[in-house]
Order: structure tokens, then sequence, then C-alpha cells
């Protein structure tokens, strides 16, 4: 029986916190701020790109987009090195952008195009670029956060200071890989940052109606000895800033850190979902709550001038339109893709 | 040249990788400071210290993640999952990631590890510590699968998987520990996806793998003394796997027995019938005849599991028996 005994889709509502102010304040410097709506709009205009793109039948297979939640990744991908490595979900769009890979390859291997980021063969759900650091898309919950230490220990080993980070979905607290892998990192103080992206939905499920904790992966930390940082994921400042303290305090050999980051998906889990699960006063207040708008207010009571943050815009959309073209007009993978690539000698062969 | 014994050939064939190159790794639980639940990773710690072998919690996933995160940015890490059973709960990470990232990425991301684990029976350990689970590892694309049977055949398939930039599952096995062998001095790195014909016979083909391997051969000592002599061939690699030699020989003896520890459907024998029955069918006087464990978990009573495994009274009964 769910905690609050609500029949499906009558569940309690989760209105966010009101936007907190005083982040226009925050010892962030304008340029990263100004990064920091770039990537939140390369990412929406991407997403909204490759809903259009579904529509018109040109995706196949499933697609998980982050439309609403842009925030966090953005906020990340300004904080993190480039030689830092981040483990995303299959809700990895945005997130690859995030870390620089430009939208053409992303668009393609949506496509199923030759010109994919992984030629084809990954799609949505498996975008990795290890040349931003980015690496992979894992699908099945829970896993990569196991990974993500084994990168962060590599790192250790290898003596460098580079990090490693884990985007994780409010539905993954309750998988034991999360279990095992906070544990094994908080244990041998390992470079790791677990971010959870907690949209209030695991699926079609309110995590509430899962959970017997309020906060899904902050509730848990001080089981493992940590601390967790609370943010408002639909605030690129705030998650900055705890971005920032995280990567400091991993670099420096502070060990592992988890942020839950607040927010809320615009659309259903999946391609297939419209999530009519979420009653409408919830959905309206989260719309009203949108990362993006108040972001451009921000930097507008910053002083940043409205034709420069309009040229920012123009100047995103015009990549995504010539990415998109570009992408359609890519062929398709050769016949010989099929066999390339399981094993390191490029082919597929298992037996003599 | 000297003896060791199975158990002894793990730490050395571990020792001689990661004395060779630094950036080989272990981990696992009790592997260090305890040296190993069947101790045969006694003395690691102590040579290469805690940074290079890793005692672990019992955390299958966090292992397998580990290593996997590691092999990804650079190191070789060897994991140890204790007994083969309990890759049921972490075979996400073998069967979803470790072997599929190579594809999925189309080449920009590979996982040169190995994950070294005790399987099989004869140690009365009951069904869930005594599976023979090599067939599950040959069904996943994208893993290599190695099971030796000697302690210079585990050095030498160690050091191969280790050196191999592919994942590599290798298999030891845990009734095998004890046995000892000849093993020469100096560094000795074998060959994966290579079968080794262990004795000549005319009248059939027998292929074996890891503990089967000395009761096949053991079958065929007491067959020779009725004048059957059998060719007994080694399979040692799963994946890659060595049809051309195991096909050679069908060619000469037209006759063919697998003899196989994993139950029977769907165990590594029947993918070299298929084999031999689609490439070489020609060249058969019989039919092939698997002796496998029977399809049901293992039993703990000495008597009923040494009645489920295929041992040399079986083998040669069986052998005799379709030879006729």
């Amino acid at each position: 029986m769910p905690l609050s005994g609500a029949p499906y889709g009558e569940h309690q509502i989760v209105l966010p916190e009101p936007f907190d102010e005083s982040l226009k304040d925050a010892p962030i410097d304008l340029e990263i701020r100004i990064e920091m709506f770039r990537k939140q709009h390369q990412i929406r205009q991407l997403e909204k790109r490759l809903y259009t793109l579904f529509l018109e039948g040109l995706v196949r297979g499933t697609s998980h987009q982050s439309m609403g939640m842009e925030a966090t990744s953005a906020a990340f991908g300004v904080a993190l090195r480039p030689d830092d490595y981040s483990f995303n979900t299959y809700r990895g769009h945005g997130h690859t952008v995030a870390r620089g890979v430009p939208p053409e390859p992303i668009i393609a291997e949506l496509l199923g195009k030759a010109t994919g980021l992984v030629g084809g063969k990954g799609g949505s759900m498996h975008l990795t670029s290890v040349e931003h650091g980015m690496m992979g898309s894992y699908a099945i919950i829970g896993a990569h956060l196991c990974i993500a230490n084994g990168a962060a220990w590599s790192a250790k080993l290898r003596g460098t200071d580079q990090v490693a980070v884990a985007f994780f979905g409010d539905g993954a607290t309750n998988i034991g890989a999360f279990h095992e892998a906070v544990n094994y990192a908080a244990n041998y103080r390992l470079g790791t940052i677990f971010v959870c992206e907690n949209n209030l939905y695991m699926e079609y499920t309110p995590i509430a109606e899962v959970t017997p904790v309020r906060h899904p992966a902050a509730d848990r930390a001080p089981a493992y000895g940590l601390d967790a940082t609370i943010v408002d994921g639909n605030d690129a400042d705030a998650v900055y800033l705890a971005a920032r303290a995280a990567i400091e305090r991993a670099r420096t050999g502070g060990g592992p850190s988890i942020i839950e980051a607040k927010t809320y998906r615009h659309g259903g889990h999946s391609r297939a979902d419209p999530g009519k699960y979420r009653p409408d006063p919830e959905v309206e207040a989260w719309l009203d709550h949108d990362p993006i708008p108040m972001y451009h207010q921000r930097l507008l009571d910053l002083g940043v001038g409205e034709d420069r943050l309009t040229a920012i815009i123009q100047q995103v959309a015009a990549e995504i339109d010539r990415a998109a073209e570009a992408a359609k007009s890519a062929p398709e993978p050769p016949a010989e893709a099929l066999w390339t690539n399981v094993w390191a000698n490029g082919g597929s062969q298992w037996r003599n | 040249m000297a003896e060791l014994t199975y158990r002894e050939a793990v730490a050395a064939g571990i020792a001689q990788e990661m004395r060779r190159d630094p950036s080989v790794v272990f981990l696992g639980e009790d592997v260090g400071g305890a040296g190993g639940v069947f101790k045969t990773t006694a003395g690691l710690l102590e040579e290469f210290g805690p940074d290079r072998v890793v005692d672990t919690p019992i955390s299958e996933q966090a292992i397998l993640g580990a290593a996997m995160g590691a092999a990804m940015t650079g190191l070789r890490p060897i994991a140890e999952i204790m007994f083969s059973d309990f890759f049921a709960v972490c075979w996400d990470f073998v069967a979803n990631e470790i072997a599929k990232s190579r594809y999925m990425t189309d080449g920009m991301v590979g996982c040169p590890l190995v994950i070294r684990s005790g399987n099989g029976a004869g140690l009365r350990f009951g069904a869930q510590h005594s599976q023979s689970i090599e067939n599950w590892a040959m069904a996943v694309p994208g893993v290599k699968v190695v099971a030796p049977s000697t302690p210079k055949d585990l050095i030498g398939l160690m050091a191969a998987s280790v050196r191999d930039p592919d994942p590599v599952l290798l298999f030891e096995h845990k009734a095998l520990y004890p046995s000892k062998g000849e093993v020469p001095e100096g560094e000795i790195v074998d060959e994966l996806g290579k079968a080794r014909v262990l004795r000549d016979g005319s009248d059939a083909t027998v292929v074996a793998l890891a503990l089967m391997v000395p009761r096949a051969l053991e079958a065929a000592d007491r067959l020779a003394a009725e004048g059957i002599h059998l060719t007994v061939i080694d399979v040692r690699s799963l994946v890659p796997l060595d049809t051309a030699t195991i096909l050679r020989s069908v060619a000469g003896t037209s006759r063919l027995f697998t003899v196989e520890e994993n139950p029977r459907l769907c165990g590594w024998g029947a993918e070299i019938c298929s084999i031999v029955s689609e490439e070489a069918f020609w060249d058969l006087d019989g039919p092939i005849v698997r002796i496998t464990t029977p399809h049901l978990p293992l039993a703990s009573a000495p008597n009923l599991e040494d009645l489920a495994l295929p041992d040399a009274d079986r083998i040669a009964a069986t052998i005799k028996a379709a030879l006729g």
C-alpha cells in the first residue's frame, strides 16, 4: 500500500519553493552566468527540436527529455573542468550538451545516422563523448553510480585531481546500486559527486509513494556518514554554488558529496508518456517555476542587456537549425557497421 | 620448473602482471588482508599495498562498477567475484554495461578488465555456491570467457586476459585449487582462443573444460586399456572459441563427445555440437554425444553431488556404449 493511500493520480501535490532572489547577489562571475544561460538555451532548444523530429516520425525508439530540468546540467557543465568525468542517465541529452558536445552529432544519433555521436549504435539513451569527459549515458538504473566511483578511483591512483559526477533521478535512490555506490565512495573517500535530479516522479509513480523519506537522496546520506545539499534544481546559480563546493571537496581529497536538486520535467517520463498522472495544479506551478525565464530576468537585473541575451538565443537557434538540417541529410550507417567494434580490434569475431 | 598448486598459481599470475604494469589493480571481497577465502590471493596485499589491492565491502555491483570505471579511464583492473554464483547479483554490469560499452559507443569506450571467479562444484557447497556458469557468460556478446584447468594455464591465461584490451571473465575451478602442476620459470603468457590437444587417439574426440579435463583424461586412460583410443581436447577458451582445432580433430576421429559441468540446457558443448553438425556433418560416423551435469540444481550431500557431475566412470561408460 502506498504511504499516502491515495488512489493513483490523486496523490498530494508537491509545489516548488519560490526562487531565492538573494542568489542574484551570489559570488558568481557574470561571464559564468552568461555561459549557464547559453547552455540552458542550448538544451531547451535542442530538446524542443528533438520533440519536433519525433512528431515528424524521424526519431524512432524511445527518448527521455529534460525540458524544465536544464539548470542542473548547465550549472555542472560550467562548473566542471574539461578533463573531469560525468556519467549520465538515459535522460542525458542535456548533460551531453552541457559538457560541450555540439548538437549535430546528438541529433544525428537520434535519427540513426552514420554521423551520430556514436555512429548510430547507441541512440538517445547511450550518448557518449569521451573527448568531452562525458563518459556515457546509462540506461539501466543505478549502474553508473558504481562506474563513476571507478573513474574517481582511477583518477586518485593516477595522481590527478579529476572528479567524477554521476547524475541520476529520484527513482535510482531505491535501487541497490545507489546504496552500494554511496557506501563505497564514502568508505574510500573517492571524488565522486552524486547528483540526484529529483523531478518528483520515478517514472509514472510519484517518488513519495514508494519512498519512506521526504528527500530520497539527501535523507539517505547520513547513513553513509555524508552531509547532503538540497538545492533548487531550477536555479542555475543555486546548483552552481553547490557544484563548486562539491567539486572543490572532491578535488582536494575531501571525498564524495550528495546533492539533491529539486526539479520537474515539463513532459512525461518518455516519448510514450503524456504524464497525465500529474495533477494539473502541480504541473502549472512547476511550469511557472521554469529555470529559463527566471534566469533571463536575473541576468537583466544584473545589468546584462536584453540585446545580448536575445543574440545568444538567436545564435543557439541558428546552430540548432543548421545541426538539424545536416543530421537529416546525413547517410544511414553502412551495413558493415553492424559487425564492427564489438572487440578492441574493431571486429566481432568470436571463433576461428 | 617448479611445482605449484592451482591455488598458488592464482596469486602468481596476478603478481606477475602487477609487477609488470603499475596500472594493474586488484579488488574484491576478503582478497587482501585475508588472502582470499580460498587463500588464492595470499601475499598480494603485502607486496603491492592497499592502493592496488583493495578489500571491498560485500557489494558486487560496486566492485564491478569500480572495475569498469577504472578500466574506462586508464587502469587495468582485476576484480574478484568470490563465487561465480554471485554474478547473479551483478550481472547487469557484465551483460549490460561491460560487454556492451564498446559496441554501443562504436568503439569509443573499452573496458580492458578481468573478472576472475571461483566456479564449479565438488566442494559440497550446495546449489548456490557450486554452479558452473561459463555458459551464462558465453551467451553475452562482448565478453571473452576462459576456464583454465592447470596451474600453468591459469598463470598464462591470467596474463593474456590482463593484457587483452577487451573484458575477460576468467573462471577458476574451485575443486582444482589443491591440484598441482609443473610451471616453468620466468614470465608465462598464453593466448586466448586456443584449445589444447592433450592426448591423441584415433577413435573419438572428447572436448572438456576445467574440472572435466582431468576426468576426461582419466576416462581416456581407462578406455585405452580396453583398446579405445581418445583424443582429449582442453577447450580452455569459450570466447574466442578455437573451433579449428576441434573441427580438425573430428575430421580425423569421426566421433565427438563433450564433457560439460554446466547444466545441460544451452551448455557450452551444445554450441560446439551445433558447429560440428553444420560444418563437419559428413566427417561424422555417429551421433555426437553430450555428457553433462543433468538440468538440475546441485545438492550438497556428497553422494548426490557426485551423481550429478560427470565423472571418469560415466564418461568412459558413455563413450564405450556410444562407440559400440
